[in-house]
């Protein structure tokens, strides 16, 4: 296949790297949170591409791992009170403990993801959701129930994750999005390099196996319960995290965010972008995060787009409905969604530039 | 005891409403090997359509528009969008299934907005008593629709052409297709069926108790999916019985929430998904699905 030499693609990383970390300086808050979440959102589509993308095993539950993540966060990071109960642990310890939480749901769940094939788990997953929004009203004094609950800020001990105190770096006050955009940034750098080398290795190749043929995977060897229990678990903890971050951003979890609408618009994330690549599940994860903000941002000046209410289509409804729509034109006319559309035309390109010399 | 047999009763009624819409799901699982995961937007195009015409055309005729509408909605994705897909990969055309849901709900639910809508059934909130035992007339009638209308599909898909058609494409669609069978009717009628099927659904879980029918009622219809997958996803057999069983597992956790308090409030909405997990654990292909045997 078609690789730009080695120099070009490290300088075009260093360069999209070095102007995601000026956003900060420029964006206002807006946009930083439009941002964040498009950050969390990839990470969690990443870990989804691994499960459906990658090893063709449809999960309707993610959503429920993220809520695990944030949740799990929250209950290890608050002090126990009157109304709620909490570990108290320093949030950094926290935030990994939440994370692995998640992977241990997963591998929890494993068993039964493991026997069940195609429709089967994505429908048993779908009970997954159904099951965590109970818990999650239900146990009160961990939760919070439908009230949500509070998130602690993390905190690093050289720097907190909070608006105050306050830091000013080249006269830009840095609050505490601006702060964890930088650090997001890096955990999305990790995340993605890490699935990158999963897919590409060893692992990476009997997981395409298992999704294009299971027998024949298990004919040459791969181990394949282990590795669909083990992409399970990974899955998860990729939702963990992403949940994490969303409880960092949004400050106050609600249960009412991590329900179905969620889990379909990850999976909407990973077909638009493209199955089974991180790429692919960056790009989607940006485009459906970012559809309903840009739309709700302009809203005046597009037409058929109204304000809540009004009768027309609110941003919302225009942006379900753009996604919806775009989901199916990607499986009918772009296989291998957005990111494929992209390498198709750099093959074309190179392939016409050959012919020249 | 009375409460006992009441809320069976009102179970059974529930569950062969959940029976008509697992029907419809298996019939194009059947068919076309796609599981359709827009089924629940056809149930409510169906709903919505009865109860637009309802006041200016009667009930039955416009529970019948509701129908015919449900039904060429639901052809119209197979013809327009299915079987233009550039793939035979049946988990990717599920996922299309799922584009198609997004659309088809926003629309409706931005139409059905913060509404209640009242489908105009006859039966309005009598019950009827007897022998001590009341269960609302709404019930009852569920209940002989859906067993009329089961009846008449299962005697369909036994006796008649089509019926042999579709059971011929359902065991070996290349064979059929070669005995002279169009396998594109074959699925086209699938999905209408199906959809007509939802329609009816539509009116019986909107009809008292229940409110009407509003922007939630999509989320009931999912119920469906674990009716269909728990008794097995290729058999018309295990999605009545699935169906039964999910409406019965809801009833009684209803019924019984003050004695089951312990395990939180809201038990029926998540009592029919905790029983299919454990069903799936016990028979990974539901109770009637086919096993598929392979050995390495």
């Amino acid at each position: 296949m078609f690789e730009s030499p080695r120099w070009v693609r490290i300088s075009a990383l260093v360069a999209g790297v070095a102007l995601m970390l000026l956003v900060p300086f420029y964006a206002d808050t807006f946009w930083m949170q439009a941002g964040l979440f498009a950050i969390a959102a990839a990470i969690g589509a990443i870990g989804l591409n691994l499960l459906t993308g990658a090893t063709g095993q449809l999960s309707l539950g993610h959503a429920f791992f993220l809520a695990v993540g944030a949740y799990g966060y929250v209950y290890f990071a608050s002090e126990s009170d009157n109304h709620f109960v909490g570990l108290g642990l320093p949030t950094p310890v926290a935030a990994i403990l939440a994370v692995l939480l998640a992977g241990l749901v997963g591998g929890i769940f494993s068993p039964i993801a493991g026997r069940l094939k195609g429709t089967y788990l994505g429908i048993a997953t779908l009970a997954l959701i159904f099951i965590g929004q109970h818990i999650l009203s239900n146990a009160e004094s961990v939760t919070g129930s439908h009230n949500g609950r509070q998130v602690p800020p993390l905190d690093l001990g050289f720097l907190v994750f909070d608006d105050s105190p306050e830091l000013v770096v080249a006269n830009v006050p840095l609050g505490a999005f601006e702060r964890l955009w930088f650090l997001a940034l890096i955990l999305l750098v990790i995340s993605a390099w890490v699935a990158r080398g999963v897919l590409r290795g060893r692992p990476g190749r009997a997981l395409n196996t298992i999704r294009d043929h299971e027998i024949a995977a298990g004919v040459m060897g791969v181990p394949v319960a282990r590795y669909r229990a083990a992409v399970f678990v990974l899955s998860s903890m990729y939702a963990g995290l992403a949940g994490v971050i969303l409880a960092l951003v949004f400050r106050q979890t609600v249960p009412d965010y991590f329900g179905i609408i969620l889990a379909l618009d990850y999976l909407a994330m990973i077909v638009i972008g493209g199955l089974g690549t991180v790429a692919g599940a960056m790009i989607g994860a940006v485009f459906i995060t970012l559809l309903p903000q840009v739309l709700t941002r302009y809203s005046d000046g597009l037409p058929l787009v109204a304000a809540p209410g009004s009768g027309g289509f609110s941003p919302a409804e225009a942006a379900r409905i753009i996604y919806g729509a775009a989901v199916v034109a990607v499986v009918l006319f772009l296989p291998g969604g957005l990111f494929g559309m992209w390498t198709r035309i750099r093959l074309a390109v190179a392939a016409r530039r050959h012919r020249a010399v | 005891m009375t409460k006992f047999i009441e809320l069976v009763v009102n179970g059974l009624s529930v569950g062969s409403v959940y029976a008509l819409i697992a029907l419809g799901f298996v019939i194009i699982f059947k068919a076309t090997e796609v599981v359709n995961f827009a089924h629940a937007s056809l149930l409510l195009v169906g709903g919505y359509i009865t109860a637009v015409f309802h006041d200016d055309i009667g009930f039955l005729p416009a529970l019948a528009a509701g129908m015919l509408t449900a039904a060429v909605v639901g052809m119209l994705v197979e013809f327009l969008v299915l079987r233009r897909g550039r793939t035979s990969d049946h988990g990717v055309l599920a996922i299309v299934t799922i584009g198609v849901d997004i659309l088809l709900t926003t629309e409706l639910v931005r139409r059905i907005g913060t509404d209640v809508l009242d489908l105009g059934d006859p039966w309005g909130s009598q019950s009827v008593t007897f022998a001590g035992i009341t269960i609302p007339q709404t019930r009852i009638a569920a209940l002989l629709v859906a067993t009329v209308l089961i009846t008449a599909f299962l005697l369909a898909f036994r006796y008649t052409t089509w019926g042999v058609a579709m059971r011929a494409a359902a065991e070996d669609s290349e064979t059929a297709s070669l005995m002279g069978i169009k396998l594109s009717r074959v699925s086209l009628g699938a999905w209408a069926v199906a959809g007509a099927l939802a329609a009816v659904a539509a009116l019986f879980l909107t009809v008292f108790p229940t409110p009407g029918l509003d922007r939630n009622t999509s989320l009931v219809a999912l119920k469906a999916f674990p009716a269909a997958i728990l008794g097995g996803l290729d058999s018309t057999t295990g999605a009545l019985v699935g169906g039964l069983i999910v409406g019965l597992t809801e009833s009684l956790a209803t019924g019984y929430q003050d004695q089951l308090h312990f395990l939180g409030h809201g038990l029926s909405g998540v009592a029919p998904y905790v029983v299919m997990v454990l069903i799936l654990l016990a028979r990974p292909a539901g109770l009637f699905g086919t096993r598929e045997l392979t050995r390495v």
